[in-house]
């Protein structure tokens, strides 16, 4: 029987690491992702959970640490935020290129400066090409879910790359509110036993990590590439067996009430939730509206994203950060996705939620009906940020 | 309840405005309904002027915005009154709920609130109960006096779980503030 419990968003991704009964926890707190860690730390000490929890010195640590774990085929989870991701930046490649299926929640934050604690998508943008899985969240039951999922797609031997969860600072690290929790036994059953195809063994030495000589690095670099674009498939498989065993179901793209919409509005994340709201205020003023949102953010989703556009007219890509002297991310990878169709919509991009600014439903419809007016004036390329004061 | 409740805690930095929201929320979904609580996000800093947003509604909650037009405002500290307008926002036909030992005519006087006041001694029953001056579970029982969002069994069966072995102070509290809230 599945249990419907009150949660926060971090704690709902502490009983998920419990529940994936992972052996290795090395982690660094920070605003907003300490819940995360801090519950951890508990659930280990008080015998929940029978994992090491190495209490780090800095993100940097964390992921070397998860690096050694992964690679001799340990269960191994770590989380951060913000500027932590950035201190462990360089790590985080090795992650991706070693093949070590380590799953990573971040509690996506603002980078400095100036100086904030809160939410944005800056972190990510960061991290945008560190091969490895990225996918967002939009309430508590996804982080939970997305989070269990993740062991799954990440440790198939068909994949194993590195995943990262994308859960919204505050506004969704920090919200209490109600998800089912599974059985013990369901998890188990989606969650088979980690087996590592190349754990380090004494008794069978090999090296990992090696220098890539020009000789190699390119075919290194090309076959990591095409093993990563296959994990596609097996994300969309995993996905399907989700449902079968939970019930609910998650897509590369999501679309809500988005069919026959001339304009479309294409968020990530939990403000998702909000512009749902303000689709179906403008549809019931008899206004032609729908929601795109990105959940699987890498790989990028080209086709599901083409085939959610199909028709529209208009595409406002919403975006919640900055590619200083190139506008929104998300906006220009959209563009680049649409680039080679013969016909699409026009696409206008506005920034807005940054370092923690609240996005209300008023802010949406003017995000929604500003796009609309740069699309018409033809010049998708002006940069918008909502909510800018004088 | 077909619409949904919209509540502002005020208190300080430590006071335990945001365990309110968090009981009150975790009450209502034990009941089976939708709640969403969550912090003013920030560094927490204790002593500060603090918020925290509760939603309760029979539907799924996907607004993921502060609260900008209560339905309930709940003061924890009456210095705050002081400080911060508490009614910003607040709609039309809301209500203040407010720890202090006046009575609402006192306070409307004073303050020139519009809106009906509703009072309780929350840091004297606080004191009395469970020897702290932390007055967040005893505004709990003005709150669910006010508005019956949630059952008082089921707060009871929150408090019970949240503070364990000093349930009883505050479970003690939470009863009195719900008989003693004066309208």
């Amino acid at each position: 029987m599945n249990k419907r419990v009150g949660l926060e968003a971090s704690h709902a991704v502490a009983e998920a690491v419990r529940m994936a009964d992972v052996d290795l926890i090395a982690a660094y707190p920070i605003t907003p992702q300490t819940h995360i860690p801090e519950r951890l730390a508990e659930i280990v000490a008080n015998g929940e959970l029978d994992a090491a929890y190495i209490p780090v010195e800095s993100e940097h640590s964390a992921m070397s640490a998860c690096l050694g774990s992964a690679a001799v085929g340990a269960r191994t989870f770590t989380t951060t935020a913000g500027q932590g991701l950035e201190l462990m930046h360089e790590v985080v490649y090795v992650a991706s290129s070693m093949r070590y299926p380590i799953v990573m929640v971040v509690c996506n934050r603002a980078l400095s400066a100036p100086l904030s604690v809160w939410g944005d998508h800056s972190d990510v943008m960061a991290v945008r090409d560190v091969g490895w899985i990225q996918v967002f969240c939009e309430n508590n039951q996804e982080a939970f879910d997305l989070t269990l999922w993740a062991f799954r797609v990440a440790e198939d031997p068909r994949v194993l790359f590195p995943v990262m969860v994308h859960i919204d600072g505050f506004t969704l690290s920090h919200v209490t509110e109600p998800l089912w929790l599974p059985e013990q036994e369901e998890v188990d059953k989606f969650l088979p036993e980690f087996k590592y195809p190349f754990a380090l063994d004494t008794d069978k030495p090999m090296t990992h990590g090696a220098f890539g000589i020009p000789d190699i690095y390119s075919e290194a670099k090309k076959a990591q590439e095409v093993a990563f674009l296959n994990s596609k498939e097996i994300i969309r498989q995993s996905w399907r067996e989700f449902a079968d065993v939970f019930g609910r179901s998650y897509a590369p793209v999501e679309s809500y009430k988005a069919d026959g919409a001339k304009t479309l509005l294409l968020t990530m994340g939990s403000f998702s939730e909000t512009a749902k709201i303000v689709i179906d205020e403008m549809q019931a003023k008899g206004e032609s509206v729908g929601l795109v949102r990105l959940r699987l953010w890498r790989p990028f989703p080209y086709e599901e994203l083409r085939q959610a556009v199909k028709g529209a007219e208009t595409l406002v890509v919403f975006d919640r950060a900055v590619s200083s002297g190139m506008g929104g991310p998300v906006c220009s990878e959209v563009k680049a996705a649409l680039f080679s169709e013969a016909v699409k919509p026009k696409v206008a991009g506005v920034v807005g939620g940054l370092g923690g600014r609240d996005m209300s439903v008023k802010d949406f419809e003017r995000v929604i009906n500003r796009g609309k007016e740069i699309a018409k004036s033809g010049s998708g390329e002006i940069i918008e940020t909502v909510g800018i004061r004088g | 309840m077909s619409r949904m409740l919209e509540v502002r805690w005020h208190g300080r930095g430590g006071s335990g405005a945001v365990t309110s929201a968090e009981v009150a929320a975790l009450a209502a979904i034990s009941e089976g309904k939708y709640a969403q609580s969550f912090p003013s996000f920030g560094p927490e800093r204790r002593g500060a002027p603090v918020v925290a947003f509760l939603r309760i509604s029979d539907e799924f909650i996907r607004i993921r915005t502060n609260i900008y037009e209560p339905d309930i405002v709940v003061v924890l500290d009456p210095s705050l009154l002081n400080v911060v307008d508490i009614t910003v926002g607040l709609k039309e036909n809301g209500k203040i709920i407010i720890n202090t030992g006046k009575s609402p005519a006192e306070v409307k006087a004073e303050f020139g609130y519009k809106w009906p006041v509703i009072t309780v001694d929350a840091t004297k029953i606080a004191r009395e109960t469970i020897k702290l001056p932390i007055t967040n579970t005893a505004m709990l029982g003005a709150f669910i006096k006010v508005t019956e969002a949630v059952g008082k069994d089921a707060l009871i069966e929150q408090l019970r779980e949240r503070f364990g072995k000093r349930a009883e102070g505050n479970i003690m509290a939470m009863t009195r503030a719900y008989d003693e809230s004066v309208l």
